[in-house]
């Protein structure tokens, strides 16, 4: 079994495609919901104090802006821990999403920095694209550490 | 109890920064409640490809979706609070073009703020008590004239003022330092007293402001509390005779500065910095401390003066100070040195809070600092315009707090 990070974070698909695979998903393990009352799309579940940022200085200098930081606070350490990545960009907001664009951006440079195995696919936007996209990432987490389905 | 003013967050940033309960509680702190309007996740990419404004994160299109949905009358607001992290340019510009956005499109009052892990509801409070009385108070603002004997006091951070007003004519002032805030008040409100010729119990009301209003408020047993922010939009309108159509009051204090766009004497964007000692009033009072004049005389000796004769490298309250050291060691002469000064505060305050707001003419500078003649000359250099300075403007938190106050003049 392998550690997994996903990429968006949020996406559920993704890390029940990881789960189902014989690995550990590393993501936000949020739902994007249909109608959004809350004051981000990727709403913490639990309060954040003003400590996160603090401890996101470990990932980001002072002058990154502190939503950025609080975020990498919760998110580094988990790159860190993980073994492997999967990343989907230009993902459809329904799909998963994280806020901040500035926190995505680092996010996938400190995985690409990490010399940690990647997948990295483009959001499928036909029928055809989408066997391809789930053929994909299911022969890359066959491919890890002890994958196969569960 | 009212019902609580329902203000709308358009935000990015405020949960993982830490601050939301911050926002929570400055909200609760002044009887509004904050919401977050509800938006379907497929009119996200349809609302900001109709503003047009293409940014990549999630939670900025997210603001630009609630604000159309704002202004389009899907969601019923009182006010709207945007707020995003300091330093992020993206979230600056999304902010920026909503502050404007909405105000243009709709009546809704609009406060705009970047935060840091640092911001506290304390920091907030001003704004969102001036969101609630925009909201709530609409009709006593829309007073234009003050009636029977009131009494206005401004408790701010550098000085007390007090003001005595009787059928719409100022008839007495008083202006102490502010060391103890009570007794200052107690000393500025028998000054004034006693310069009109009434006694305390001639008064039919009283008004408080500025940062002590709700302990001098207490101590007073006054009849309306209210931030600076209105109350002193309400003055300048008031006091430079145009409490119809818009106008731009600039208010440069001793802790923090306000801009505030006015349309018929209600603010309708408005920013409250207060973060650089380097863009306030403390800073020419050090300067005219190392040039050996009184405050009072700073303005005139800047008249005569040509700021560009000095370079200031800082903003700084501390490495400003220092280049006019320098300067003043290198044979500047005082005049010049004093200009300079003045010329630094009103460019930073140009530079960092009146773009975020829209100026309109007429421009009027209100409070102590406005009688620093260099300072207004300098900030009508830099807006191309003619700054107007009613009289008694540096009573200006005073006069609207009388004026106000008369509202709650039994019989009105």
């Amino acid at each position: 079994m392998a550690k997994v990070f996903i990429y968006p974070a949020t996406s559920l698909i993704l890390s029940d495609l990881v789960a189902r695979f014989n690995h550990k998903p590393l993501g936000a393990a949020l739902g994007i919901r249909e109608r959004i009352q809350t004051a981000g799309i990727d709403s913490p579940p639990l309060q954040i104090t003003p400590e996160e940022p603090k401890r996101g200085l470990k990932y980001a200098a002072v002058e990154v802006p502190s939503g950025v930081r609080g975020r990498m606070a919760i998110y580094g350490p988990l790159i860190e821990e993980a073994e492997a990545a999967v990343i989907v960009t230009d993902a459809d907001l329904a799909f998963g999403c994280m806020g901040c664009a500035r926190t995505d951006e680092l996010i996938l440079f400190s995985l690409r920095q990490s010399g940690i195995p990647i997948l990295e696919l483009k959001y499928p936007t036909s029928d055809e694209e989408g066997i391809r996209f789930v053929a994909a990432i299911k022969k890359f987490l066959t491919g890890l550490p002890d994958g196969g389905e569960a | 109890m009212s019902q609580k003013v329902r203000i709308a967050q358009l935000s990015c940033g405020p949960e993982y920064s830490g601050v939301q309960k911050e926002i929570y509680d400055a909200a609760e702190a002044v009887g509004a409640e904050i919401f977050f309007p509800d938006i379907a996740l497929a009119d996200v990419e349809r609302a900001v490809e109709g503003f047009g404004l293409d940014v990549r994160s999630a939670d900025l299109k997210l603001m630009i979706a609630r604000g159309m949905a704002l202004v389009d009358g899907k969601v019923d607001a009182d006010g709207v609070f945007i707020g995003t992290c300091f330093r992020c340019a993206e979230a600056a510009i999304v902010r920026n073009e909503l502050r404007r956005y909405i105000p243009g499109h709709s009546k809704l009052p609009v406060v705009s703020y970047s935060f840091t892990e640092r911001t506290t509801s304390g920091t907030l409070l001003t704004r969102m008590e001036a969101l609630t009385t925009i909201a709530r108070r609409r009709a006593l603002l829309a007073r234009e004239e003050q009636t029977g004997i009131t009494m206005g006091v401004d408790s701010g951070s550098s000085t007390t003022k007090a003001v005595v007003m009787k059928d719409n004519e100022i008839a007495g002032t008083g202006w102490h330092p502010t060391t103890e805030v009570l007794k200052s008040a107690d000393s500025a409100v028998s000054d004034a007293l006693e310069m009109a010729g009434v006694t305390r119990e001639d008064l039919q009301a009283i008004g408080t402001t500025g940062y002590g209003r709700f302990l001098v408020g207490k101590h007073l047993e006054a009849d309306l509390i209210q931030e600076e922010l209105t109350v002193n939009s309400k003055g300048a309108v008031y006091l430079a005779d145009h409490q119809h159509g818009t106008s731009t009051v600039i208010d440069i204090g001793g802790m923090d500065n306000k801009a505030i766009s006015v349309i018929d004497g209600i603010p309708g964007t408005f920013t409250m910095g207060g973060i650089c000692a380097g863009a306030s009033g403390r800073f020419l009072e050090m300067t005219a401390k190392r040039l050996g004049v009184d405050i009072t005389e700073l303005g005139p000796l800047a008249m005569k003066g040509l700021g560009r004769n000095v370079p200031m490298n800082s903003y700084c309250i501390v490495f400003g100070t220092q280049s006019l050291v320098n300067a003043l060691a290198a044979g500047s002469s005082r005049e010049d040195v004093a200009a300079a000064a003045c010329h630094s505060v009103a460019e930073q305050v140009f530079e960092q809070q009146l773009q975020e707001i829209d100026i309109k003419e007429p421009v009027i500078m209100v409070g102590g600092t406005s009688l620093i003649e260099g300072l207004v000359y300098a900030m009508g250099q830099l807006l191309q315009t003619e700054v107007v300075v009613p009289p008694h403007s540096q009573y200006i938190g005073a006069v609207g707090s009388a004026l106000l106050a008369s509202g709650f003049v039994k019989g009105e």
